[in-house]
């Protein structure tokens, strides 16, 4: 069987991997300095040059990204290359309705879908696979990424895309789908779909990767067991590429970071120090080979632990675990990045207070996402339509600004609590 | 020959209505009216009572939200097809009712009817049309 996408990458000696990370560091270091003033003023203000950055050893010198960096540049602040090689835009939701943009060049896409291709290896693909790509395609980079995996991994590749779960089933059952991709809250889904229909002895999957969003053991053994296949976890972000940024080996104890094309720091993120392998801290990436979009020391806002003991897998990739959480507020709702922010900038402008609470819960396998805002004596009226209008443009504005449906709950004033300083915007009754 | 209208927001929760009651009844202020628009999550309590500025001023104190808005109480005789007759009017003469309820009254053979209409001058003519008119506050002892 062929395990390995790429052996010579993915089972390099540690030396090799360091090797080339150095070189292409100093390369792209080169690269932004040249080519995306943004971040050379980053750089000056800091006082480093390209002649300061020799090998890895220097990255900590460099200065971070933020999202509110690609706020600030958006939309082209921080592209690196010509537009006239810029062949593709994918695009996730930013902190305050500013979407982050981020581009590629064909040969962007082919690394992306190289580091794609090797999470659908590892699970076991091979030629004689089908595999359904079930995440969203368009601007999410889930169906793109792992469609342009599939494809390189020689699968026989069902674009699928996400939702219509009919179809989905027809599909899997009639084409004989072996390999699925979607977010582990739709495969929990279909999981269940598939054992309320009976349709367990027709399907023929051996393996599903789902990430996008967050998920336990406790969910992997239900939709293994439900399905009766492998479930795999891969992890990526818009900023970085997309999926594939790291992926799970058969091991399934973590996510091994694809280190030729991004190299990972933890940091502290109160101090922005960097802090030793073993650490629990912020995940910090440094795009090295990426050239439309190459963002050096974008701190992700995930907190998680990085380890290099060796992989019975046979590969030498630094593997990360799970994240564990944010160091920021970014909430991750049906696999969208929504921000209280975003919430609070919709609410302010339809003329509403800005204290509100948002309730996510998971029903059904789904996510779900209430905002709750206090009625105000001008926004009410003695016309129960007036309100329901007022109420359905609110929910409008919301789907507009975060690409999800939020059910919105008119509330009596003073119900929701105000606590003295930072107020509690969110409950997450989310059993993950 | 408008009567005082008390809109009051409430969320849909048990005890909620008996909070506005329990407040009124402490202040001692009657109700004329009543009624209940709601949707799954939360409802406009309309009130009429015999003192709207003291009713609103303790909701207001109590903190609730509402508005005032003045309404039109027309006398309908208590009988089968009093309503009908007054309703038949309005529909031929093309009068949108916004809502409409009934008010309680102790006086026999007459019940009364609360109208939120948008085009007033054309509802009050059209009643004058038919020898009717909105009736008067102080006649329903409505301050």
């Amino acid at each position: 069987m062929n395990r390995y996408y790429q052996p010579e990458i993915e089972t390099a000696s540690q030396e090799q991997i360091r090797a080339w990370q150095s070189e292409r560091l100093v390369k792209q270091v080169k690269h932004v300095w040249d080519n995306v003033p943004y971040y050379r003023k980053k750089m000056e203000e800091k006082g480093v040059t390209p002649d300061d950055i020799k090998s890895v050893d220097d990255l900590h010198k460099l200065p971070f990204l933020t999202k509110d960096d690609l706020r600030e540049a958006y939309p082209y602040g921080l592209v690196g290359a010509p537009l006239k090689d810029c062949v593709r835009i994918q695009s996730t939701s930013g902190t305050t309705g500013k979407r982050v943009v981020a581009f590629y060049t064909q040969h962007d896409i082919d690394l992306w879908e190289d580091c794609c291709a090797r999470a659908i290896v590892a699970v076991g693909g091979t030629n004689e696979d089908v595999c359904q790509v079930s995440y969203g395609y368009g601007l999410f980079t889930g169906g793109p990424g792992l469609n342009g995996g599939s494809h390189r991994a020689g699968c026989l590749t069902l674009p699928m895309s996400s939702g219509n779960t009919d179809r989905q089933l027809q599909f899997m059952t009639d084409l004989g789908a072996t390999i699925i991709c979607c977010t582990p809250s739709y495969a929990a889904y279909l999981a269940e779909s598939i054992h309320e229909r009976g349709l367990r002895d027709k399907i023929k999957l051996k393996a599903g990767i789902f990430g996008a969003e967050a998920w336990s053991e406790n969910m992997r053994h239900d939709i293994e067991e439900k399905l009766g296949i492998k479930a795999y976890d891969i992890y990526g972000l818009t900023e970085i590429s997309g999926p594939g940024v790291s992926f799970e080996c058969q091991e399934q104890t973590g996510m091994h970071i694809n280190e030729d094309h991004f190299i990972a720091e933890i940091i502290d993120p109160e101090t922005g120090e960097v802090l030793p392998e073993g650490s629990k801290g912020e995940l910090v990436f440094t795009s090295i080979t990426k050239e439309a979009f190459p963002l050096l020391r974008y701190r992700t806002r995930d907190i998680c632990v990085l380890s290099r003991k060796p992989c019975s897998c046979g590969r030498t990739l630094v593997k990360m675990s799970k994240p564990m959480g944010r160091s920021d507020d970014m909430l991750i709702i049906k696999g969208v990045n929504v921000f209280p922010s975003q919430i609070e900038t919709v609410l302010l402008e339809q003329g509403y207070p800005a204290n509100y609470q948002i309730i996510v819960d998971r029903v059904n396998n789904s996510d779900t996402l209430e905002v709750q805002v206090e009625m105000t004596p001008e926004n009410f009226s003695d016309s129960l339509s007036k309100i329901t209008e007022m109420e359905k443009s609110l929910v409008a504005a919301l789907k507009a600004m975060l690409g999800i449906y939020a059910k919105v709950k008119l509330v009596a004033p003073k119900t929701i609590a105000r606590s003295e300083g930072k107020a509690v915007r969110v409950i997450d009754n989310r059993k993950i | 020959m408008h009567i005082n209208q008390i809109s009051v927001f409430l969320e849909n929760r048990t005890g909620g209505l008996a909070e506005v009651t329990r407040l009124l009844a402490a202040n001692n202020i009657n109700l004329r009216a009543l009624s209940i628009a709601e949707t799954a999550d939360y409802g406009v309590l309309r009130l009429i009572t015999d003192d709207s500025e003291r009713a609103s001023a303790a909701l207001l104190a109590n903190g609730n939200i509402l508005s005032v808005n003045p309404v039109m109480a027309v006398a309908v005789p208590d009988k089968p097809a009093g309503l009908n007759e007054l309703l038949e009017i309005l529909a031929e003469g093309d009068i949108a009712i916004e809502y409409m309820y009934s008010l309680l009254t102790q006086q026999n053979g007459t019940a009364y009817m609360v109208f939120r209409i948008s085009d007033e001058d054309k509802f009050v003519k059209l009643l004058g049309e038919h020898n009717m008119k909105p009736v008067c506050p102080n006649e329903l002892n409505i301050k």
